[in-house]
């Protein structure tokens, strides 16, 4: 077995789940909230992509920027108009409320787009391959998909560190009240927060549909790999998340090279062990 | 400037203030005093915007403050160094102070003014917030407020914890705040050093004010009834 390309294929694999895990990353980094609706809405974010360039003819990549802009839209509206009215102590009623969007979302999209399997039209990016020497190639796709799951890494990483809307997010994850007395707009900086994920769900949306064929039942399992690479990388980091995001998809690749049944379970059991021996994640900054 | 007339508020059946009548002017600086439990801290959060009293009113220069959140009375002009600093872990010291300027108010105070006040700040600027002493915290937690350009400043238990040396340094500090005509609500355990620098005081006991008067016409047995009960 090559271990090389096992762990090379297995790290492509993890920008796929990290722009999958980022948003859910940034609502729990920001306002405590953990979407269960997480996974449909990045299905809902491919089936978007898919009507825009069925119908624009445009490439899904073009699409895009106009998916990630709905999403935007539509995540700002959905915190501002119901996510912030459910926030507080109790932890239970976000839960319960993304908990009937996502069967909401599932059963709309069946009803709208039907169970068939779509895929978005990616021409030739799909399946073209770079060759890395040494008998090594990757393919385009999975290397386009990795390098853009790092730069929203970092371009979200920047903008946490650098800019005044980080600090806001800074300083209402830290401490909510006081960040009301001094002027900060809480309500609005969720729903901007909330906004942020849903473009980046958009992104990991249309890079997942250009891949692998979608239907509308996939969002929970999105949902898991997601929440697996947030718990692996350590809640509340960003680079954690791209971190763990990557190490599920290396644990998969090793479970895969064993047999086609092993890949999904061997992510699932590194996940069990980080939780067994470091509940708060492998890169959090802060060890109970 | 600020004008609260017969504030009562509870947290949920329990009645915590019972018809606060309150005054501050501009250029003024009044004390709140008052035992643990005396409800000074329920009164600040009411002007703050973080509880809303069951009847009564709050004007702010003239507005009615009672039904808007703790962000937009900020942007009104009223900034709070709230119990405990209160300092943001995650930002550093200068990103702290810097804060102060979500209210979206300017005026006379920038970041080198503050720095001029509290030289130390400077030092640390970059440092995390929860490095500083607790005295460099208060500071700094003083500047935070200072940068959002209250025409109201609140001071709650600003000497709490600290050293008599630093807490000197700190109410050195509080004439210069006053030069623009800003108005400076002090709460204090510490009796003596609050009237020191007070205008006016208030006695709050059991959620009422038991007391109030120029700080020099108060005789230390009628303060200390009104703090702690004739007992």
């Amino acid at each position: 077995m090559d271990w090389l390309a096992v762990v090379m294929h297995g790290t492509l694999a993890g920008g796929g789940y990290a722009l999958f895990a980022i948003g859910l990353s940034l609502a729990y980094g920001v306002m405590r909230l953990v979407n269960i609706a997480h996974g449909d809405f990045i299905v809902l974010a491919a089936y978007i992509a898919l009507v825009i360039a069925v119908a624009s003819g445009l490439h899904p990549l073009l699409a895009l920027p106009i998916v990630a802009a709905i999403m935007f839209g539509l995540g700002y509206l959905l915190q501002r108009t119901v996510l912030n009215r459910v926030l507080g102590p109790d932890i239970l009623p976000p839960l319960l409320v993304t908990f009937g969007l996502a069967i909401i979302l599932q059963n709309g999209l069946l009803e709208v787009f039907s169970a068939d399997a779509r895929v978005l039209p990616a021409g030739t990016l799909a399946t073209d391959s770079v060759s890395l020497g040494g008998g090594l190639a990757v393919g385009l796709l999975p290397l386009a998909t990795f390098m853009t799951a790092v730069a929203c890494t970092l371009g979200l990483s920047w903008l946490f560190r650098y800019t005044r809307l980080g600090v806001a997010f800074r300083a209402t994850s830290d401490d909510p009240h006081t960040a009301q007395l001094v002027g900060i707009k809480d309500k609005h900086i969720y729903a901007l927060a909330m906004g942020i994920a849903f473009a980046v769900m958009a992104v990991g949306g249309v890079f997942m549909g250009m891949r692998a064929s979608f239907t509308p039942d996939l969002g929970p399992s999105y949902l898991i790999y997601s929440f697996e690479a947030v718990v692996i990388g350590g809640v509340g980091s960003i680079w954690g998340t791209l971190a763990g995001a990557i190490l599920l998809g290396v644990a998969q690749g090793v479970g895969y090279s064993f047999g086609p049944g092993w890949g999904i379970l061997t992510g699932h059991i590194v996940f069990l062990l980080v939780l067994l021996f470091r509940p708060a994640g492998l890169f959090s900054r802060s060890q109970p | 400037m600020l004008e609260v007339n017969e504030l009562h508020v509870f947290y949920g059946d329990f009645q915590a203030l019972f018809g606060i009548d309150f005054r501050i002017e501009a250029g003024q600086t009044v004390s709140i005093i008052g035992a643990n439990g005396a409800g000074k801290s329920t009164f600040l959060k009411t002007l703050c915007g973080q509880l809303r009293p069951r009847s009564g009113s709050i004007l702010f220069e003239g507005r009615p403050i009672d039904d808007r959140p703790p962000s937009t009375i900020a942007g009104l002009g009223i900034s709070m160094v709230p119990e405990g600093r209160r300092l943001f872990p995650s930002l550093s010291v200068e990103e702290n102070i810097l804060s102060g300027r979500f209210s979206g108010r300017n005026g006379p105070w920038t970041l080198e003014r503050v720095y001029r006040l509290f030289p130390a700040l400077q030092l640390h600027r970059n440092a995390p917030a929860m490095t500083l002493s607790g005295g460099q915290q208060q500071m700094a937690a003083i500047g935070r407020a200072l940068m959002a350009n209250p025409r109201l400043l609140i001071c709650d238990e600003i000497s709490l914890g600290l050293a008599p040396a630093v807490i000197k340094d700190i109410y050195a500090a509080l004439p210069q705040l006053l030069q623009e005509g800003v108005a400076l609500i002090l709460v204090e355990q510490d009796v003596n050093t609050a009237l020191s620098v007070s205008d006016y005081a208030y006695c709050f006991m059991h959620g009422r004010v038991s007391l109030q008067g120029q700080p020099g016409t108060l005789s230390k047995t009628e303060i200390s009834d009104a703090y702690f009960g004739i007992q």
